[in-house]
């Protein structure tokens, strides 16, 4: 596949990069991703993809646009309050490249449907907002090995981390268990700066780039977290655990399966 | 004894070692019943937070759950 000439064009300033050139950018082009979560994390995350030109990008989410989503949901509009947010975010992906294959799936993740959606992808992006997905996600990308990158956001924290499944720790090697429902408040309840969604989903989708040009170092046993108010960045080692209930030496979780424990009602479509 | 907790220079007045149940309480860690420690490097499991001990110049990391996202 050669690139026409509107592609060198659009695609200028990737393809002057050695790390990139016009190969890297029929990687990218070629690329699948799986954003799941079309909201603060997901809006960067799509935003960007869309732009470097990512072939397919399939985001999942059931949820519709509220109008207290716009203070940090970049993807979606005022005039997009009540419909679908994938499908808002197609649009806009679309807007940007026309290019694209862009799957929407107007659904929430759940144990029936998580292993044959990231079967398409090449890579997975948690843009999700609850930790009864945050684990199921996990689980799925362990148990399929497919590489994904965890986002989490609070307040002016944030946290994000990559997965290389059985090669680098995943997010059970650090949390095993999904805390009880309702002891971690939420964005909902404890609010969120509208920018740190933009920064850590950002930092993610540099993260799936990366992978799909098979370039530089990924977030490989290293927990980056940032905090807005201080302005820091700061890098956790983190190892992988052999107690780890998925990914160690004796794993206790061999498939799929909702955390009901962790689910909030928003999760059971309320 | 003095530590690196997260980071940045900390200390607690106890010179012996001390358990990280202790230590949660000491520097008043919030969720400390769900917080994840590191204590130089290594992740350490729930149930050894009597036993395992912390010493002077020892690095501990407290990592948080954050379930946000959208």
């Amino acid at each position: 596949m050669k690139l026409t000439e509107e592609q060198i064009n659009r695609y200028s300033r990737h393809i002057l990069l050695k790390e990139v050139g016009g190969k890297g950018q029929q990687k990218l082009m070629n690329g699948r991703v799986l954003i799941i979560g079309a909201g603060g994390l997901g809006s960067p995350i799509a935003l960007y993809l869309a732009a470097a030109g990512v072939g397919t990008i399939g985001i999942a989410d059931a949820d519709q646009v509220d109008l207290s989503n716009l203070q940090r949901q970049v993807i979606h509009s005022t005039p997009d309050v009540g419909r679908a947010k994938v499908i808002s975010a197609k649009e806009k992906m679309l807007a940007i490249n026309p290019e694209l294959n862009v799957v929407t799936y107007e659904t929430w993740v759940n144990a029936d449907n998580i292993l044959s959606m990231v079967a398409d992808y090449d890579f997975v992006i948690d843009g999700t907002d609850n930790f009864a997905a945050k684990f199921l996600i996990n689980d799925a990308c362990v148990l399929a090995g497919k590489p994904y990158s965890h986002g989490g956001i609070l307040q002016f924290d944030g946290q994000t981390f990559t997965v290389a499944p059985g090669q680098s720790p995943c997010y059970r090697c650090i949390f095993p268990e999904p805390p009880p429902k309702d002891v971690i408040p939420t964005c909902s309840r404890a609010g969120v700066i509208g920018v740190l969604p933009g920064v850590i989903g950002t930092l993610q989708a540099t993260e799936a780039i990366k992978f799909l040009l098979g370039t530089g170092d990924l977030l490989h046993g290293r927990l980056l977290t940032y905090n807005a108010l201080r302005m820091r960045f700061r890098e956790v080692p983190i190892k992988k655990s052999p107690k780890c209930p998925i990914c160690g030496d004796n794993p206790t979780i061999t498939e799929v399966k909702d955390e009901v424990d962790a689910m909030t009602v928003c999760d059971l479509g309320h | 004894m003095n530590l690196t907790v997260n980071g940045k220079s900390a200390s607690i007045a106890e010179e012996t070692p001390v358990s990280i149940t202790y230590l949660l309480e000491a520097l008043k860690v919030e969720q400390r019943e769900y917080v994840t420690v590191e204590l130089n490097g290594d992740i350490m499991d729930r149930g050894d937070f009597d036993g395992a001990t912390v010493k002077d110049g020892d690095n501990v990391e407290f990592l948080y759950f954050m379930g946000g996202g959208r």
